[in-house]
């Protein structure tokens, strides 16, 4: 019993121990990661911003999700528009106003005040206000309060010193009240509010932007203070969709997506040996740039291919193709992904970059990815994407984009368009350091063609190819080839054939030559043969010669001996006759 | 809201409700002028407010007049109902259309010269 009751207190001492500045969540998507937590609670705040920026959208929905989300009731003092309105206004966000005023959740009080239905006659307060306000938060223990363009007081009354004074003890009163109060104002021109609202309200200022680039507009939400609290200062994109705002806290995300070491093929049997092997990793960034004509969208149709094959669900965003045309455009390199798209393992979405700003486009991705819940995601081309916004915030956007997808273990491609003419490395400097893989295409121009290559420019995690490629668009898809490398450089296309049917012409020549030789060196051991036979039958003669010669010399010096004893005999000479005799026998034999 | 009868200069400002109306019940037209005064409590400006009309009540309007005087600390929710921003406020509900006038009432002059100018359209024929 005793131990837990330790362990709560001692959690219970650490938490509190630093005695932070409590926070109101305001339950919007992304501003409480911006501040760290919501607005400063039971302080007021000010958000400001020109007209249309949704500073009473921003302001009704801190009122309605505390209300609906985090149990505290709130008061709306509407300077501008009615009850009726803000309703209508809000229900088209998916706001249930109305209901929330029903069920006494909270309450709209609307203020109406009009210059021209009044006079001025000597001194007065904003007792009036105070007194709504007070009755409105005690009738339901409201905690939230705001104040949406409290300015319409300026421009109603036109004792400008009473309304200070009033405006500064309204704000000290609304702090002795321990409600957290969101104030909105008009954006001045030199300073943040047109009245100099933010000398009263100092706690927290937040404002908001409306910028037209391009045609197309964007809206920024800033935290330009917040007192005793860290928080993020930068500009942040924001957007208003069907569930209210989104702020897009770019630079608050962290870095820290389970990784999978699975690996998922290309389609393209060549390019997946590059890769290790294997293919890419599942949940990888996968990043394809090319100069026009490339063969970007024909390598991006392969890859979702072999992963709808496979059974995985891919989405595909296309800005610069409609569907039908991909589809069409695929036939003709023998892909036929209409099987795919009717299964509902493929799905085509296309939609022109222009027709709404950089966030716009990446709320409606981030709907359509979590309803169809892909394995993949292509976007082809992010570059499309990139001229609706500045650099930076593009390249956030995509950040954003790729730390989503990675959150779900999405592998994600995204082919990038560049222009022909400048490093190809250098212009997606910027992209490239978010992206795991990277492969170029390039177009090679020489010989009167142009031929297509394929590097693999990085890879994250896996023993990839350095080589150049060539790959080869034909009826049957994609092939990829190894291109000659020589002294002149990469060969490809014609000029690679052209070395080919050179190098077999020179292998020939060498057979041919060996072949010649061979016959020489037979034709010379079959001369020297003869000329061994003829020495040898001369050898032969000569010793048969001597033989010869020898039988004679024999034959004769026996016919001496005989001639000599048949002299001796008749001499009567007592010498040995069988010496003689005995060698007699041996040359006869020979002889005969 | 409640208008109680209740001579004009018989009372002092309190800081309950402050109603004041003609001297006595009416027999002709009742109430030509409707005045409503909101007041906040018993402030100066409440004080100071309350006696001028009570002043333009019995002298220019020579009683002819109705005139509620509501303290929005007592009665809040009718700050809202009558969209009261200002104190004191003083609207003229009768002779249409409807006036307000916001402020202690330093300048009755300019409230005389709107309220002659109509009542002398009103009363003239």
């Amino acid at each position: 019993m005793t131990r837990p009751r330790a362990k709560h207190t001692g959690k219970k001492r650490a938490t509190t121990a630093p005695t932070l500045l409590p926070k109101c969540p305001t339950g919007i998507q992304g501003l409480d990661e911006i501040t760290g937590g919501g607005l400063p609670r039971g302080r007021p705040t000010l958000v400001c911003g020109g007209a249309g920026c949704g500073k009473t959208l921003l302001a009704a929905e801190f009122l309605v999700r505390g209300a609906a989300q985090f149990g505290e009731p709130g008061v709306l003092m509407a300077f501008e528009e009615t009850e009726k309105e803000l309703k209508a206004n809000v229900a088209s966000l998916g706001f249930d106003l109305e209901g929330l005023v029903r069920r006494g959740k909270i309450v709209v009080d609307y203020v109406h005040i009009e210059r021209s239905e009044f006079q001025e006659s000597g001194e007065y307060d904003l007792e009036g206000i105070f007194v709504r306000l007070g009755h409105a938060i005690d009738s339901i223990g409201a905690k939230r309060v705001v104040l949406d363009t409290l300015e319409v007081l300026f421009a109603s009354l036109p004792n400008e010193a009473a309304l200070s004074s009033e405006l500064r003890r309204l704000f000290r009163w609304l702090k002795d009240k321990g409600v957290t109060a969101v104030i909105t104002a008009e954006r001045g021109r030199e300073q943040l509010t047109r009245h100099g609202l933010e000398e009263y309200v100092s706690d927290c200022v937040i404002v908001l932007d409306h910028r037209v680039n391009d045609q197309i507009a964007t809206r920024h939400l800033r935290v330009v203070k917040y007192r005793g609290a860290m928080h993020g200062t930068n500009e942040f994109p924001f957007l208003i969709g069907d569930e209210g705002i989104s702020v897009l806290p770019i630079t608050s995300l962290s870095l820290n997506h389970k990784v999978s070491n699975e690996r998922i093929a290309t389609g393209i049997q060549r390019l997946d040996v590059m890769l290790g092997g294997k293919g890419f990793f599942r949940g990888s960034s996968i990043l394809l740039t090319g100069t026009p004509g490339t063969g970007k969208t024909i390598i991006s149709c392969n890859f979702a291919q072999a992963a709808a094959r496979r059974g995985e669900r891919v989405l595909y965003f296309s800005f610069e193709e409609s569907p039908d045309q991909i589809m069409r455009n695929m036939h003709s390199i023998g892909l036929r992904l209409e099987p795919l798209v009717k299964k509902g393992l493929l799905r085509y979405l296309s939609a022109r970059p222009s027709l709404y700003g950089l966030e716009m486009h990446l709320a409606t991705m981030f709907k359509e990815i979590a309803t169809f819940k892909p394995h993949v995601v292509i976007i082809d081309p992010i570059t499309s994407l990139m001229d609706s916004g500045s650099d930076s915030e593009t390249k956030g956007m995509v950040t954003r984009l790729i730390d989503y997808l990675k959150a779900g273990q999405i592998t994600s491609l995204f082919t990038s368009l560049t222009q022909g003419g400048h490093a190809l490395e250098q212009s997606e400097a910027a992209m490239s350091s978010l992206m795991d893989s990277w492969i170029l295409l390039q177009d090679f121009e020489g010989n009167g063609e142009r031929n297509r290559v394929l590097y693999v420019l990085k890879a994250r995690g896996m023993k990839h190819s350095n080589q150049v490629r060539e790959f080869l668009i034909s009826d049957h898809g994609i092939d990829v080839v190894d291109a000659y490398i020589g002294a002149s450089g990469v060969l490809t296309g014609s000029a690679r054939a052209a070395q080919e049917a050179l190098e077999k012409a020179a292998v020939l020549a060498g057979q041919q030559e060996a072949a010649q030789l061979k016959r020489e060196v037979e034709r010379k051991r079959k001369a020297l043969d003869r000329q061994i036979s003829d020495l040898r039958s001369d050898y032969e003669g000569e010793a048969l010669e001597l033989r010869r010669i020898a039988e004679q010399v024999g034959t004769r010096t026996l016919m001496l001996t005989t001639e000599r004893n048949a002299l001796g005999i008749l001499r009567q000479a007592d010498a040995k006759v069988v010496v003689s005799t005995q060698i007699k026998p041996k040359p006869v034999r020979k002889n005969g | 809201m409640k208008p109680v009868s209740k001579p004009v200069k018989a009372k002092k400002v309190s800081t309950t409700k402050l109603a004041a109306k003609k001297k006595s019940p009416a027999p002709r037209s009742a109430s030509q002028y409707i005045l409503r005064l909101f007041v906040a409590g018993a402030s100066a400006r409440s004080h100071q407010a309350v006696l001028r009309v009570r002043e333009l009540c019995s002298t220019v309007l020579e009683d002819n007049c109705t005139l509620e005087v509501i303290d929005i600390y007592q009665q809040p929710a009718l700050a809202r109902t009558n969209q009261i921003v200002a104190t004191p406020t003083l609207i003229i509900e009768l002779p249409a259309p409807a006036r307000r006038f916001i402020g202690n009432l330093t300048n009755i002059n300019g409230l005389v010269i709107e309220l002659n100018l109509s009542t002398k359209v009103k009363i003239a024929p």
